[in-house]
């Protein structure tokens, strides 16, 4: 549980932009994300959604404009963030350890951090699985397992890319009661998602990112009620039954 | 000719049943030399095929094609270049090394480096494109990445250093031009089957033949296992 104070949050973006090879990905993208609230970032495939959070995660610098955290401990953002990839990487190792390693790297002691673990895995249901190599569970178990990795580092900011890609509709439902179990302990969301259904249900704002482009930002309801853009409505109707 | 040929290999497998002395000290010198040939390489190949693979550095891609290129660099060429520079007039003529074991485990060690340099390299490189971000996420400084990098990838890079010794342990070239092939000091298993065929002694020849093809064999299939262990116990 965490009850801190911000240490980082707002995170503010600035025209930030980024480009491979001269191409746009990213195109002067402006926002603000404050404490508190669960931003979940939609948009369509290739629009652009991994890359604006790795940027947010620092795991990319902008080609162009700012990317910084604006909280009291800004000069050291690694610690108090974390990230669960849309295809997240195990090391070869079992599954506790994998959930340990972050742990490690904060120096806690083996005892703490093995019983954290424990704690993490156990709550994606995974306990019986903690001995087991970690790259030889299932997608999904790697997907449950990332998300325990993460959780257990009690990070100030989570950012999600599509964390129930590959689950099924009961660890989906999981997955989504987690997240809400992460924020109400304090953890900011930044999340995305391809289901419209699940950013109902777990978003508190919608960002919609449109071919690199941030072309809309509302609240959950008045963005799904009626999208103020064309591309949105769109996306919205595009929905499969 | 024939009978020639089932009384040699007769003979050749009384030697090695009768574990000959002449026969064991020749397969033990090879081990000794190529052992310490691949260690040393060792030392010097894996932080090589690291640094080349993570460090972003001028002349990077020119020392990667350099690096694949000496993986087949000819073993007369190294026994050469190495005889020139332990010969009494070379630059290391003072250590007295030429035609002693020394001088054998410095070709192979010459010999070897690229090799497990080489596959080294493309083993952390693709390891490191898999998990940078992953690592840099999870909060690990370059220096424990790397580490972290390493240790997920030993399997790999042991089977690199026995392929490394499977090359050392078979070349003929580099050991007879430095070693000489003398009895007793420096005669190896390739050096011995080499110059004992040409002499006639067909039975020592064909034993230590025969002891080579399975050393070679059973490194192999344990650096076939090896990986396969790893996998099924590690993914
Ligand atoms: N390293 C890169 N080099 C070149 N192009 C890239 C790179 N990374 C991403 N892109 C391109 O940027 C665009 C946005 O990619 P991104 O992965 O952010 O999409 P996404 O919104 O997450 O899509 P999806 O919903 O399919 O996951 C894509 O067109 C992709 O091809
Ligand atoms: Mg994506």
């Amino acid at each position: 549980m965490r009850d801190r104070a911000p240490a980082l949050l707002p995170l503010v973006l600035d025209r930030a932009s980024v480009a491979v090879a001269g191409v746009p990905i990213l195109d002067r993208i402006s926002f603000t994300l404050e404490a508190g609230s669960r931003s979940v970032v939609l948009g369509a495939n290739g629009a652009g959604k991994s890359v604006l959070l790795r940027l947010c995660h620092g795991l990319l610098a902008p080609t162009a404009g700012t990317v910084r955290w604006l909280g009291p401990h800004a000069d050291d953002p690694g610690r108090s963030q974390a990230m669960v990839f849309q295809r997240p990487i195990m090391l070869r190792r079992s599954a506790i350890a994998n959930v340990a390693y972050g742990l490690k790297l904060a120096g806690i002691a083996k005892a703490e951090r093995l019983a954290r673990a424990h704690a993490a895995l156990a709550r994606v249901g995974l306990a019986h699985l903690a001995e087991r190599p970690a790259r030889l569970l299932s997608g999904g178990e790697q997907q449950l397992a990332a998300l325990a990795r993460a959780w257990v580092l009690e990070p100030e900011v989570l950012f999600l890319d599509e964390p129930t890609a590959s689950l099924d509709p009961a660890a989906t439902r999981a997955v989504e009661a987690i997240v809400g179990a992460i924020h109400a302990s304090g953890t900011k969301i930044v999340m995305t998602t391809h289901n419209l259904g699940q950013a109902r249900r777990v978003a508190d704002e919608i960002l919609f990112l449109d071919r690199g482009r941030l072309i809309e930002r509302a609240g959950v309801d008045r963005f799904f009620a009626g999208p103020a853009t064309p591309e949105a409505r769109a996306f919205i109707e595009g929905e499969l039954p | 000719m024939s009978t020639d040929f089932f009384a040699a290999c007769a003979a050749a497998f009384r030697l090695i049943v009768e574990a000959d002395a002449g026969l064991i000290a020749i397969v033990g010198l090879s081990l000794i030399v190529s052992v310490a040939a691949v260690l040393t390489a060792t030392a010097i190949a894996l932080p090589l095929g690291a640094v080349v693979a993570l460090a972003r550095f001028r002349g990077r891609h020119g020392a990667i094609v350099l690096l694949n290129a000496l993986m087949g660099l000819p073993p007369v060429v190294v026994g050469l270049a190495v005889y020139l520079l332990l010969s009494r007039a070379g630059p290391l003529g003072a250590f007295g090394l030429l035609f002693t074991p020394g001088a054998m485990v410095f070709a192979q060690a010459i010999l070897v480096v690229p090799i497990i340099a080489a596959l080294a390299r493309q083993t952390i490189a693709d390891a490191w494109l898999e998990y940078e971000e992953q690592l840099r996420s999870l909060g690990a400084p370059p220096r424990l990445a790397v580490w972290t990098l390493l240790w997920d990838t030993r399997f790999s890079l042991l089977t690199a250093v026995l392929a490394g010794f499977g090359r050392a342990a078979a070349e003929v070239g580099a050991v007879m031009i430095v070693g000489g092939n003398i009895d007793g000091v420096t005669r190896v298993m390739t050096t011995a089957i080499a110059l004992e065929t040409s002499k006639g002694d067909l039975p020592l020849a064909l034993g230590l033949g025969l002891v080579l093809v399975v050393l070679v064999l059973a490194v192999n299939a344990a650096a076939y296992s090896l990986k396969q262990a790893a996998h099924r116990r590690f993914g």
